[in-house]
């Protein structure tokens, strides 16, 4: 062999050595974010039109563990004392007995403090107390959760919602967003932060706006970015507005564990004719979490304590994830509030209760 | 024995290095030693240099340099001049054109007007290295077929970034630079423009994309099929057609009943090529300007089917009465 056969031979394998580091590289980080086979596809719309949902078994079987409805303790009657009448500073469960009180408090705690037990809220040496910001807050989640089942049917259906939805055994539910002011920029005479341009976990790790949130689910800025003609008319929404709506689907999308399709006919987004009965149920979804958000949460703004606030100092709220969890339906459509009726409606104060 | 039939070169024929055909005007000299690379030769020709930059090909790159160090050092501010996270982001990093509210005036440098000044150097740059391109075609006494096909890309990118947004009024419908956000932009215009696969031209050009790339595999895979018996040898062609392009044409007529010839097999693929970027173009320029909705001209037009509503009657929720807003 030549001295040149060498080199060329040295130089193939330095060429081959490379390609097959980046090759495994670029292949692990992939192989990384697959989905593990197989995949079942859910026709849900006319043959033809790709309107499927996808799903993987490992991936379902794992969401199915994550969201389950724990059992719950059997119904006492409507019958005997009032809680208001026994107990002080009863002020939005009054009505209940005594017996049906005690229930809820004990259940209250297996949902959201179940480590921490009754002395997480209250003060056990005198449960009438009021100091504690964690039982000022339960008490306005109450009223949050019953005024959800009452007057948001449009979304929650006669499934409703209790503690356990969105809370799963936490304190804090694990799903909760903040104003995002964006990371540390040089500022000066560099560009400031457009709102987007890094990875961000709201919006599948795109560079797309890192808080779609706040406008759309705090504030009501327009989501509807297309045109609802076919030539240019009056309609001016951008191209940068759309980015803002795309990164609210895409954190829906992401928070339901649905494709765009789930709700839309992808070929004619916007048009309401072609879509499925899912895209009304996340309309009213939308208009739900602002109310949430801005009569429940935003007014607790004050009681939670620095710890609890995010980092422009605001309170934290809630999006589709909070109850949703990945799950078209939080935990997967199963009911208890049957038997909660006293969080299906507010609890008249003097009544024999809703039971 | 020597063999063409791999997709590296596996000889390397080496001669004195070529300085190449004499310069007519003595204004600019070539550049560089000449020398060889053995890595070089395996994909390509093994003799690197000399090169001619030229004045335009100087300013070239000095106005491309600019606008990369525009780009790249506004990114890197966006992360608060932070190595580690300029590195991790990278992907991810923008350098966004001016808000709508900004219309065609020129915005302070933080809120656009960076991407105003990259932006005018970028196109210079691309531009100047055009006139050299042509210039140096040219000179060699060779049309000036690249000038041309390089020619349909700009334009495409003149459309994106200049002519349509002076069409709609702001610098706010131009593509923002990142790797990851102008893709987000691309799908961000089709969703705000109502699907663009409706948009003829949007088909037209994916047409010769893929027709482009169908093209290139049917002409590289015939020559190499047929290198065996010299097929890719200039010199020898010229003279005498030979066995090696009979073949190759006989292939395609047995195949497919027609083939193109050594000539026109050029010609074909250099209009598929250049023809992707050119309707590619006339589609960005009509959307938003001629056409909002391309979902909505399609079904005027009757290109867009109509599919049963299996899910009976859905209705915008806004219109009804009472609705929340």
């Amino acid at each position: 062999m030549s001295e040149g056969n060498y080199i060329l031979k040295g130089g193939l394998y330095a060429v081959a050595l490379i390609g097959v580091t980046a090759g495994t590289l670029f292949g692990l980080s992939m192989v990384s974010r697959m989905n593990r086979p197989p995949i079942i596809s859910v026709q849900r719309g006319y043959r033809g039109t790709g309107l499927d949902q996808l799903y993987t078994p490992a991936a379902l079987a794992a969401l199915q563990a994550a969201n389950k409805m724990p059992g719950v303790l059997p119904e006492p009657g409507p019958n005997g004392p009032k809680a208001g009448a026994v107990y002080k500073n009863v002020r939005v469960l009054g009505g209940l007995s005594v017996g049906q009180f005690t229930r809820l408090m004990v259940t209250f705690t297996g949902w959201v403090a179940p480590k921490q037990g009754c002395a997480y809220c209250h003060n056990v040496a005198n449960m009438a107390d009021d100091t504690n910001y964690t039982k000022r807050v339960a008490r306005r989640m109450i009223q949050m959760t019953q005024n959800i089942n009452a007057n948001w049917q449009q979304h929650v259906a006669l499934t409703g919602v209790t503690c356990y939805t969105c809370h799963r055994g936490n304190p804090v539910p694990q799903y909760i967003w903040f104003h995002d002011p964006g990371g540390p920029a040089a500022g000066g005479y560099s560009e400031s932060h457009m709102g987007m341009g890094h990875p961000t976990g709201a919006a599948g790790d795109s560079s797309l706006p890192y808080d779609p949130f706040s406008p759309f689910l705090e504030a009501a800025y327009n989501i509807r970015v297309q045109s609802e003609q076919a030539l240019p008319g009056a309609d001016n929404h951008s191209i940068k507005e759309t980015e803002w709506t795309y990164s609210l689907m895409m954190n829906m999308s992401q928070s339901l564990g649905v494709n765009c399709d789930y709700c839309h006919n992808t070929r004619d987004l916007g048009v309401w004719s072609d879509s499925s009965p899912a895209r009304v149920t996340a309309w009213y979804g939308i208009r739900m979490v602002r109310d949430i958000n801005t009569t429940y949460l935003d007014s607790l703004q004050d009681v939670f304590p620095p710890n609890r606030l995010g980092p422009t100092g605001d309170n934290p709220k809630a999006y589709c994830m909070t109850c949703h969890q990945g799950v078209y339906k939080p935990l997967f459509g199963v009911s208890v509030l049957k038997k909660f009726p006293e969080l299906a409606k507010p609890v008249p104060a003097t009544g024999t209760g809703p039971s | 024995m020597a063999q063409y039939q791999n997709i590296f070169t596996k000889v390397q024929v080496r001669g004195p290095a070529y300085a190449g055909t004499p310069m007519p005007s003595p204004a600019w000299k070539r550049s560089g030693e000449p020398f060889f690379n053995h890595l070089f030769g395996i994909l390509g020709d093994a003799q690197v240099g000399p090169v001619y930059l030229g004045f335009t090909g100087l300013l070239s790159v000095v106005f491309g340099f600019i606008a990369f160090e525009i780009i790249g050092l506004n990114m890197w501010a966006s992360v608060n001049w932070n190595p580690v996270q300029f590195v991790r982001q990278l992907p991810w990093l923008a350098l966004e054109p001016p808000a709508p509210s900004y219309g065609l005036h020129f915005p302070p440098l933080a809120e656009g007007g960076w991407w105003l000044v990259a932006g005018f150097f970028l196109t210079l740059s691309v531009l100047l290295w055009w006139v050299r391109i042509y210039r140096r075609a040219i000179t060699l006494g060779m049309g000036t077929h690249t000038a041309w096909a390089f020619a349909a890309a700009i334009w495409l990118y003149i459309v994106l970034g200049f002519i349509r947004p002076l069409l709609m009024g702001s610098w706010a419908e131009a593509v923002p630079f990142g790797i990851f956000p102008h893709l987000d932009w691309v799908a961000a215009f089709s969703l705000r423009y109502g699907n663009l696969f409706y948009n003829p031209f949007h088909m037209l050009s994916i047409v010769f994309l893929y027709g482009s790339t169908l093209l290139f595999a049917m002409h590289a895979a015939t020559v190499l099929a047929t290198s065996r018996f010299g097929a890719e040898r200039e010199l020898e062609q010229i003279a005498d057609r030979g066995t090696a392009f009979e073949r190759g044409a006989l292939f395609w007529r047995w195949t497919m009943g027609f083939n193109a010839t050594a000539e026109s097999i050029h010609r074909w693929a250099w209009w598929f090529a250049v023809l992707c970027p050119l309707t590619g173009g006339i589609g960005i320029l009509l959307t938003g300007t001629v056409v909002d909705n391309w979902y909505l001209w399609g079904v005027k037009h009757g290109i867009a089917p109509s599919y049963p509503h299996v899910w009976g009657t859905v209705i915008d929720p806004a219109t009804l009465p009472g609705a929340p807003k």
